[in-house]
C-alpha cells in the first residue's frame, strides 16, 4: 500500500482531484458550479497525462545546443500534445456553456438548475 | 427589423416564422411574452411551502433527491475505486520501460530535427506529424466563438431590456471617466505583452511556447487594453469586420498550407519548402506560418469571448 503511494502520488492526486471535480458537477444545482466542476475534472486529466508522460532522469524535449537527438535524453512528447488539445477542448466548452448558462439566466432569473426545470415544465403546460 | 415582425404576425409564412424564430422571437399566435411576467417564478423552489408541484407530492421530489445524492457518492466512490485498481497495475511514475515510451515517441525524438528542421520537438509534432490535429483544434475554437456570438450577440436596434440597458449605460461612464491606474499602467505595460506575445508566438519552433500560449498572451494584451483605454478606442482598429478576417482567414490559410503539405509529404514525395537550419528564425518549413495562423485564432477568440460575455458585441 505505502509502495504504490509512493509510486503513483501524482496519479492518486489527479484521481482524487478528478472525483472531487465529478461530485461538484453532480450535487450542485448551481449551474456555475457544475462548470466549475467540469473545469476541475479537466485539470485532472492534464495532471494524469503530464505524470504519465515524464520519465525520472531526463529533460523537456527541446534540441537547444545540441545538434544529435538521442532517444535515451528526452521526455516523451506526446502527452504534451494531448495535454494542449485537451485545454483548447475544455476553453471552448466552457465559454459555449457559460454563454448557455447567460441566456438561461435572462430567460429565468436563476442559476438553480432545479428551478430551471420546474419553470420550463411549467411554461410547456400552458 | 424583428419589431415589425411583431405587428403581422398572423400571416406569417414559415419562412418568416424560421426568421423569427433565429432572431429568437416567439413564434406563438398570442403575441409576445411581456417581460414582467417572467420573474414570477423565482419563488417557486424544490423546498417550498406547497405540497404538491406539477403533480407530484414534495414528499417523492424529497425521496427522489435524497436517492439522486446517495447514488451520485456510490457511483463516484466506485469510479474512483476503478481508477485506483488502473492505476496500481500501471508502472511507477517516472519508469523508463513504460509501454507508453515506444518507439512512436522515439521516432519523433530522433528523427523530428531531421524531418522538420523544428528544434522544438513538441512544436514539430503537433504542427508537422498530427497537423491535422491542430486544425481540428482551432476549428473547435473557431466554432465556439461562433456559437458564442449566436448565443450572445446583442442586437442593435432591439435593447429594449432593463438588463442590457443597465449594462450599456456602466460602459459609457466607464469610458467617459477612466480608471487612473488601469489607464497609466496599460499605457507602460500593453506595448511590452504584444511584444512579447508576437515573440511567443514566432519562436514557437525554437524556444517553448507556439501558437496556443503567444495567442493567449496577444489576448490578453488586446483585453487590457480594452478595459484601460475603452472599447471604442479599440474599435478603431478591431471592430466586427477585422474580428472576422482574422479568425476565418487564418483557419483558411492553415487549411490550405496543410492541403499542400498533405499531398507533398504523405505520399514521400520531396517538398520544395526547405526546412532550414535547425534552430535558425527561418526554419522549420510550414511550422513558423502554421503558428501565426494559430495565434492569430486564438488571439481573436480570448479577446472575443471577454468581449461577448462582457458588453455582448465585438
Amino acid at each position: 500500500m505505502a509502495d504504490f503511494i509512493m509510486n503513483h502520488y501524482y496519479e492518486i492526486a489527479a484521481i482524487i482531484l478528478f472525483g472531487i471535480g465529478f461530485m461538484t458537477l453532480l450535487l450542485h444545482s448551481n449551474l456555475i458550479k457544475k462548470v466549475v466542476g467540469l473545469n476541475i475534472m479537466d485539470t485532472a486529466i492534464y495532471l494524469f497525462l503530464a505524470s504519465r508522460g515524464f520519465i525520472e532522469g531526463r529533460e523537456a524535449p527541446l534540441l537547444i545546443g545540441t545538434s544529435v537527438s538521442e532517444s535515451g535524453v528526452y521526455i516523451n512528447p506526446i502527452p504534451a500534445g494531448l495535454v494542449l488539445t485537451g485545454i483548447v477542448v475544455s476553453v471552448s466548452v466552457t465559454a459555449f456553456s457559460l454563454a448557455l448558462i447567460q441566456r438561461l439566466y435572462k430567460k429565468y432569473h436563476t442559476l438553480n438548475l432545479d428551478e430551471i426545470l420546474l419553470l420550463a415544465k411549467k411554461e410547456a403546460k400552458k | 427589423m424583428s419589431n415589425s415582425n411583431n405587428t403581422n404576425r398572423k400571416s406569417q409564412k414559415p419562412w418568416e416564422k424560421f426568421i423569427c424564430w433565429v432572431n429568437g422571437d416567439t413564434v406563438l399566435e398570442d403575441g409576445p411574452r411581456k417581460p414582467e411576467e417572467i420573474p414570477d417564478g423565482r419563488k417557486v423552489t424544490v423546498h417550498s411551502e406547497e405540497n404538491t408541484i406539477e403533480g407530484t407530492p414534495l414528499s417523492h421530489i424529497r425521496k427522489f433527491r435524497k436517492f439522486y445524492i446517495a447514488a451520485s457518492i456510490v457511483i463516484c466512490c466506485a469510479f474512483i475505486g476503478l481508477m485506483l485498481f488502473t492505476t496500481s497495475q500501471m508502472p511507477p511514475f517516472g519508469a523508463v520501460d513504460v509501454p507508453t515510451n515506444n518507439e512512436v515517441a522515439e521516432k519523433y525524438i530522433i528523427d523530428g530535427v531531421k524531418d522538420t528542421g523544428a528544434v522544438n520537438i513538441v512544436a514539430s509534432m503537433i504542427l508537422d506529424y498530427r497537423a491535422f490535429d491542430t486544425l481540428g483544434e482551432s476549428t473547435v475554437l473557431f466554432t465556439a466563438v461562433m456559437s458564442v456570438i449566436i448565443l450572445l450577440r446583442k442586437d442593435k436596434d432591439h435593447v429594449n431590456d432593463e438588463e442590457d440597458l443597465r449594462i450599456l449605460e456602466e460602459h459609457r461612464i466607464l469610458e467617459e471617466r477612466p480608471n487612473v491606474v488601469l489607464k497609466t499602467v496599460g499605457f507602460l505595460l500593453v506595448p511590452f505583452i504584444f511584444l512579447f506575445g508576437i515573440y511567443v508566438v514566432l519562436n514557437g519552433h525554437i524556444s517553448p511556447g507556439g501558437g496556443f500560449s503567444g495567442g493567449a498572451i496577444l489576448g490578453a494584451g488586446l483585453i487590457l487594453y480594452a478595459n484601460a483605454f475603452g472599447f471604442s478606442k479599440l474599435r478603431k482598429f478591431f471592430n466586427f469586420k477585422v474580428f472576422t478576417a482574422f479568425t476565418s482567414g487564418p483557419l483558411l490559410v492553415y487549411a490550405g498550407l496543410k492541403t499542400y503539405s498533405f499531398y507533398t509529404g504523405a505520399n514521400h514525395i520531396e517538398s520544395i519548402i526547405p526546412t532550414g537550419t535547425p534552430g535558425a528564425i527561418l526554419s522549420g518549413s510550414l511550422i513558423l506560418p502554421l503558428n501565426i495562423c494559430v495565434g492569430m485564432i486564438v488571439a481573436c477568440t480570448m479577446f472575443g469571448f471577454y468581449s461577448l460575455f462582457s458588453k455582448g458585441e465585438i
